[in-house]
């Protein structure tokens, strides 16, 4: 018997909830046969960090890929690992960095599933330098309506690239072959600079990101005038053996969380004004300037998963994060994007911002040269739904995109121009599904599959 | 579906041409909803608000609904569904009609057709609701009820009655649908100058078609149970209902 139960679920940003069936299959075939005996839409879900709707599915089936779990030895010769999609990367890293290996690409948690980092195709601080996650997958297993296919970039390259950043929208990957990388040290050497204007920053990171393998900056959208947008970089490299102190033990796998929210914060706790309060004295505790610091790959990438559930902060009503991509060409909507939130008083945390390299042959990949802006918005703010409208624009008119793993209300007329591979993607999806059995909340907001 | 707003991308409205609930829906076309099922009693009206919704970007179907006829309530549900293409983020109950009290107070066939327009129709659609809510794992009901519904005047006990049930059925109906993950509002309108009560006078705190729709619309967002309209009678009828019969009495509307 395949482990079922009923469900409410919804993304990080808990808004949209829907119930749904949870199977938790152990194999592809077990895949196979939850697909197969599904009467309504199939999506597959990992750890459900996608910020919106994107690992549910109201009325139909959810599996579940925690049950797929299987993994290899890393190979020694290739530093490859084949894992089941339902491992995170939490628990690759616990094994791989004592044998001294990390991933290639690590979002901001490491609390995401081998899957979902697929399906998402997620991109880390190292985009510039190493591309996005399926960038380091050589092979991978999709269970299908119509089968179970073995794919690489070489063998089946369309079903591949339509996977990578797909939504799950293609299938269920149940395994992947991943390329991990190789590190003497469990530590980064990070320099860290403050900027007074987003200009300043600007122009840092477009001289000086060439220099590092790990970039990115944090940015204050809510002050006024010459401040906004000032921000606070950090940049770093995996330290050598001979960067660290003797006595610091070398490879050491990360920890679990130290503090947890017990439950959901009341309504408004994070407004316009303790969030302005928490950017300032985020902005003030960074040093002007500071080379050559040691910190933990935890530290570095993942400063988040020390508080677990910490999506219960934003209150009952949950918030939503947006990111986009604009290109160099348009780098002033990063500005621009900036004083809109700001002038109609749309409260948000400290931006993520971050120069992307080249985007690979996903078909709905999110990554593409240029800018990108990660902003993370309280759902307080009624009058928010319109500004973001309005921003969507800016950013599609820009030649820009929204990140689908991110989106909870986004226009459906806007994919195709934000996407310009899009009909190629559902092309690919009709090949593979044609009775349109696989779907999502997210596929049915967006007409993904027309 | 919905978005992380709550803005529903579809939309069915039993009473189709209640002037309120359309310009609910009007507002609603106007950001993500560009699917909408009017169920009318008179075609030709729904048609009409049908193409002001068009005129919006909105596909519109409009459907027929026989108020007087309960027992047709579940194959309007079925019908409206199939317009919509399966899926339904929110269902707006609006029909009803306010008649004229002098002409009810002693007219047995006409109270008994108030409280089945009012009441009895709109309990049996929603019984027809449920299960196809519980299936779609997601959904959004308002139901009109009204304020005249906490306490009774003499100048529209009939109405006041029929809403009465409908608030109490559905305040029952909302628990039993809370676990499915379904959201269930309640409205509860003051005065609304409109055709509605066209001729009636209008008491304090009345107020338009379209600031009432905005009241709604902002409520429809929130996770509040009941949506007051405007937003200050929530705290007058907390005292209203425990006014001395004497003394209601004389209030003025």
């Amino acid at each position: 018997m395949i482990p079922s139960s009923q469900a409410t679920l919804s993304g990080w940003g808990n808004t949209a909830p829907s119930r749904a069936t949870l199977k938790r299959p152990r194999s592809a075939s077990e895949v196979a046969e939850v697909i197969g005996a599904a009467s309504n839409h199939v999506i597959a879900r990992g750890l459900g960090r996608s910020y919106g709707d994107p690992a549910q599915t109201g009325g139909g089936t959810v599996i579940d890929n925690r049950g797929l779990v299987q993994r290899s030895m890393i190979d020694p010769e290739t530093g490859t690992i084949t894992l089941g999609s339902g491992v995170s990367l939490d628990e690759l890293l616990r094994e791989a960095i004592p044998a001294g290996y990390f991933v290639p690409v690590t979002p901001g948690t490491r609390q995401v599933t081998i899957g979902g980092a697929i399906a998402a195709d997620i991109h880390g601080k190292n985009h510039h330098v190493d591309g996005s996650f399926m960038d380091h997958i050589e092979a991978l297993t999709l269970v299908t309506p119509t089968g179970t296919f073995s794919i690489s970039p070489s063998h089946d390259p369309e079903l591949f690239w339509a996977t990578a950043g797909g939504m799950g929208l293609t299938g269920v990957v149940v395994e992947a072959t991943l390329r991990l990388m190789p590190i003497e040290t469990s530590s980064v050497l990070v320099d860290t600079e403050r900027f007074d204007d987003l200009d300043a920053l600007m122009d840092a990171m477009v001289t000086g990101d060439h220099r590092y393998r790990y970039s990115v900056a944090w940015v204050d959208c809510m002050t006024k005038g010459a401040r906004l947008g000032r921000g606070v970089l950090t940049r770093g490299d995996h330290a050598a053996a001979d960067q660290v102190p003797l006595d610091k033990p070398r490879l050491t796998p990360p920890g679990a969380p130290k503090l947890a929210i017990p439950f959901t914060a009341p309504k408004g706790l994070l407004n316009k004004f303790s969030i302005a309060a928490f950017n300032e004295a985020w902005f003030r505790k960074a040093p002007k300037h500071r080379d050559a610091e040691i910190q933990s790959l935890s530290t570095f990438f993942h400063p988040l998963d020390g508080v677990s559930m910490w999506n219960r902060l934003h209150g009952p009503r949950g918030f939503l994060q947006y990111q986009f991509v604009v290109p160099d060409s348009a780098s002033a909507v990063v500005r621009q994007s900036m004083e809109l939130l700001s002038s109609r008083s749309v409260p948000s945390f400290l931006a993520v911002l971050k120069r992307f390299g080249e985007g690979n042959s996903g078909l709905l990949s999110f990554p593409s040269a240029g800018w990108t802006l990660a902003l993370d918005i309280p759902l307080g703010a009624g009058h928010a739904s319109a500004v973001l409208d309005e921003l969507d624009d800016l950013i599609a008119h820009a030649g820009g995109r929204i990140y689908l793993a991110k989106d909870s209300r986004l226009s459906p007329h806007l994919i195709p121009t934000m996407y310009p591979k899009f009909e190629q993607f559902q092309a690919v999806c009709d090949r593979v599904d044609p009775a349109q059995k696989l779907g999502s909340d997210l596929s049915r907001r967006l007409n993904l599959r027309g | 579906m919905r978005d992380a707003f709550g803005q529903p991308q579809s939309v069915l409205v039993f009473g189709g041409t209640s002037e309120i609930a359309l310009c609910v829906v009007n507002k609603l076309a106007m950001a993500r909803c560009k699917k909408v099922v009017l169920a009318v009693r008179n075609t030709q009206a729904g048609e009409e608000a049908a193409d002001t919704l068009r005129a919006l970007g909105a596909e519109v179907s409009v459907i027929t609904m026989e108020a007087t006829k309960p027992e047709s309530a579940a194959n309007t549900i079925t019908a409206a569904f199939e317009a919509a293409g399966g899926h339904l983020d929110l269902v707006i109950i609006a029909a009803a009609i306010l008649g004229e009290q002098g002409e009810l107070d002693d007219d047995p066939s006409a109270t008994a057709n108030l409280v089945t327009i009012n009441t009895t129709w709109p309990m049996a659609a929603m019984a027809a609701l449920r299960p196809r809510l519980i299936a779609q794992g997601s959904g959004h009901v308002a139901v009109f009820s009204s304020v005249a519904a906490l306490r009774p005047r003499r100048s529209l006990y009939t109405y006041a009655a029929s809403k009465a049930g409908l608030d109490t059925f559905t305040t029952g109906w909302a628990e039993s649908l809370r676990d499915a993950g379904i959201k269930v509002q309640l409205i509860r309108p003051g005065f609304v100058r409109s055709k509605m009560t066209t001729g009636k006078d209008a008491p304090p705190f009345s107020t338009d078609a379209d600031q009432a729709a905005q009241t709604i619309v902002t409520g429809l967002a929130s996770s509040n149970h009941v949506i007051w309209s405007p937003p200050i009678l929530q705290w007058v009828f907390m005292m209203l209902v425990h006014l001395p019969q004497a003394l209601w009495r004389k209030l003025p509307g």
